[in-house]
């Protein structure tokens, strides 16, 4: 019995070696690829692919010259000499669950802010109150009675995913607390007469015209397959592309994958079929990289573009080489000089999505505790009627919350 | 406010397809990559079918073992192989990459099996001790999955540096998928056979082990009586270490299967959808039965795939779930039906 069992170890462990070694014999009996011939056996070497700015655009895909003489950007320090007791400013988005890194972008831009503010300020100390929404709608409704219910609280930079604003932007407009959002980019959000609503940056109605009008005219792709990842967000992005592009985005390859998706061999396979010369994804960074991935594997050697979910360093990294030439739209501004130098310093990596824009929206409430609007009607007040420059843009409202002045920056992985 | 859901019905049910022609092109691609795919499951269901056979409990920290295998074999590409992650492809040429594969693939094994372990010594063994409720184990397994999942997201980026954390591993990619041969038109990769391979030796070891050997005798003997087992000499304890550790390793070897299908997947919550469709597939099988799990690995990967041409992408995981509520209906015992503990004829 137990020689038995022994010789039919051995057996299966000998097939096995064999199955093994037939599989490895005809992995190098393919053709050689020149590009990874060209790699030697040596180390791979890290990609050096970063995500360029390339300029901002607008809503036709036409650059915009920035005005060489903008004031400087207001500082959250102010001038040190505020004086208050002590608030908080709430902030709202996803901190657990596989939405993580988005949400924790915001508050971490956010507490940049506040810190700097704290530092400068030793009259006058904020303090910055996060409230996990897990990315989720339902779990925001249930936030948003803890935010207007605390006291201290008198502004909000958040919530931060479009679904969880529409869920919760009637509570804070019936409590009269001003809620800055640094991402939510749903058109329909503005128009639902809140008067609490303000959107730090320019809406889907702005961004997917503008990159499909840039693909459109400057880069001049002729066949594109736009696939979007059915989340509200995503499915919105892609359809303004869709739209734009017109007969460009070909019909047959209207592909809606899962976010949460690993695998997209079947969207792969429908792609190949159709041979397009672009393909967008809207519109996060963890699927976006692995499709590219899986496109460039199966022989893809076009563009590939999207918009801003795929902004993020965390794209380069997962995606590698395959990324290279990668054209992505973000309403965020670029991150650079000293406030990423500071977010770096402070948080261990580079700032991501977004971060840059909490910091904007957070310097803009503290400037308005620091000079006197210490209740929540009167920061409301002071944010309807501001005007000022930001690290990321110019900052000024229309009445229903958006910004008076739409501004999409163009970047390129290279 | 009926309106409106109405609506949104409506919109969903336009986003259903029925694509039989999409099908029917892909259908040997999708069978070939289902291959695939249910190779990976059917390992992963080994777990959940063993467990439960010797146990009567499911363990749904199983999923989190199949991470922490992903982590361990990330671990030792990256810290002990000297690998760099990047997400470009090495090309190490082919005896060097299955080697390293396979010292990775023990690794990993290594990792999840002492998690099993673990996971058994600290969560199940005290409420074996106390004879506890049915459900008091559901609900301790369920509660041991998050927990591991967040000590993997929270604390193991404290305990070694880039590990863990809310965003994904960067990957190490160490094969890159190339065509092969062709099978009546579809492309089989080096990656998939290197998959169905060890799968199916894995798969073969594993019946071996339970059906011929003296301590797969006494996993069924335990299995089916726990009491007169213990009669006849069979240590009870040792027979549970031993049924999770052989999960245990499964899982390890399919999570290094799993990063060469998906280099960028190494992530905390990696191991949860898979656990659900793996249990799914071992219940389709016929839970408790060593040979379902397998054919329901197999069968799920293979269906999933084609539910995918035929309705949408965006179904995969509903048309997974759907075949399991069906074969239930049809055959409650699933598949292959009997269970480890009945005396084979």
């Amino acid at each position: 019995m137990r020689s038995r069992t022994v010789r039919s170890a051995i057996a299966t462990s000998a097939a096995a070696l064999a199955v093994l070694g037939v599989a490895g014999c005809s992995k190098q009996s393919t053709s050689t690829d020149t590009a990874s011939s060209a790699t030697t056996s040596a180390q791979v070497a890290e990609t050096n692919l970063k995500i360029v700015p390339q300029m901002p655009v607008d809503q036709n895909g036409a650059e915009i010259t920035l005005a060489t003489d903008a004031a400087p950007p207001a500082n959250p320090a102010g001038d040190g000499t505020a004086t208050c007791a002590p608030l908080a400013i709430a902030m709202a988005g996803p901190l657990t669950g596989a939405d993580a890194p988005f949400g924790t972008n915001v508050k971490d831009g956010a507490q940049l802010a506040i810190d700097q503010h704290n530092a400068a300020n030793p009259g006058c100390q904020v303090e910055l109150k996060a409230f996990d929404t897990e990315g989720d709608a339902q779990k925001a409704t249930a936030i948003a009675p803890q935010i207007v219910g605390d006291a201290a609280i008198v502004g909000l930079v958040g919530p931060t995913w479009s679904g969880e604003t529409k869920a919760t932007g009637a509570v804070f407009d019936q409590a009269g607390l001003a809620a800055l959002t640094p991402w939510a980019t749903n058109v329909a959000l503005a128009d639902q007469g809140w008067k609490t609503f303000f959107r730090g940056l320019s809406n889907d109605g702005v961004q997917g015209p503008a990159l499909a009008n840039y693909l459109k005219n400057v880069v001049g792709v002729k066949k594109a397959c736009v696939v979007d990842d059915s989340t509200d967000a995503g499915l919105g992005q892609a359809n303004a592309v869709r739209d734009t592009l017109g007969p460009i985005a070909d019909s047959a390859c209207n592909i809606s994958v899962k976010k949460g998706d690993k695998d997209f061999s079947a969207a792969v396979t429908q792609i190949k079929g159709q041979s397009p010369d672009l393909v967008v994804y809207a519109s996060y960074y963890s699927e976006a990289a692995l499709l590219l991935q899986q496109l460039r594997d199966a022989g893809y050697t076009g563009t590939f573009s999207g918009p801003d979910g795929l902004n993020d360093p965390q794209f380069v990294k997962s995606a590698g080489q395959a990324a290279d030439g990668a054209i992505l739209s973000c309403p965020c501004g670029p991150a650079s000089g000293a406030f990423a130098d500071e977010y770096t310093k402070k948080f261990g990596q580079a700032p991501g999505t977004y971060s840059l824009e909490a910091y904007d929206l957070a310097t803009i409430l503290l400037k308005g505790i620091d000079s006197g609007a210490v209740t929540r009607e009167a920061l409301l007040d002071y944010v309807r009627n501001y005007s000022g420059q930001g690290v990321a843009r110019m900052y000024q409202w229309t009445p229903n919350g958006e910004l008076t002045s739409n501004m999409i920056w163009i970047y390129k992985v290279q | 406010m009926i309106h409106q859901c109405l609506g949104d019905y409506a919109c969903l049910a336009g986003n259903i397809g029925f694509n039989v022609e999409n099908l029917r092109n892909g259908f040997w691609q999708l069978t070939i990559d289902g291959f695939a795919w249910g190779a990976i499951y059917a390992l992963v269901a080994v777990g959940y079918t063993l467990v439960f056979g010797v146990l009567r409990l499911i363990n749904f920290a199983h999923s989190e073992i199949f991470m922490l295998g992903m982590f361990g074999a990330y671990f030792c590409l990256d810290k002990i192989l000297g690998f760099a992650p990047s997400g470009n492809a090495y090309n190490k040429g082919v005896g060097l990459t299955v080697l390293y594969l396979g010292i990775a693939m023990l690794f990993a094994m290594g990792v999840s099996g002492l998690a099993a372990l673990g996971l058994e010594a600290v969560a199940y063994r005290p409420l074996r001790r106390r004879n506890s409720r049915p459900l008091t184990f559901l609900i301790t397994a369920i509660g041991m999955s998050f927990v591991i999942q967040e000590f993997v997201h929270f604390i193991l980026p404290r305990i070694i540096t880039g590990y863990g954390g809310s965003n994904a591993q960067q990957p190490i990619i160490l094969v890159r998928p190339r065509v092969q041969f062709h099978i009546f038109g579809a492309d089989v990769t080096n990656v998939t056979l290197v998959i169905v391979a060890s799968a199916v030796v894995l798969a073969a070891l594993t019946d071996i082990a339970i059906n011929r050997t003296k301590f797969g005798r006494g996993i069924r003997a335990v299995a089916q009586d726990p009491t007169t087992a213990t009669l006849m000499g069979v240590s009870r304890e040792r027979i549970i270490m031993t049924t999770f550790l052989i999960g245990g390793l499964l899982a390890g070897a399919a999570a290094l299967l799993f990063i060469l299908k998906v280099p960028q997947g190494i992530i905390y919550s990696g191991g949860f959808l898979l656990g659900i469709k793996a249990f799914s597939a071992a219940v389709l099988g016929g839970i408790g039965n060593l040979r379902g799990a397998l054919l329901g690995g197999l069968l799920l990967g293979v269906m999933e795939n084609y539910g995918q041409a035929l309705f949408g992408t965006q179904w995969r995981d509903v048309v997974a779930f759907v075949l399991l509520v069906l074969v239930l209906l049809i055959r409650p015992t699933g598949i292959l039906g009997e269970s480890l503990g009945k005396a084979r004829a």
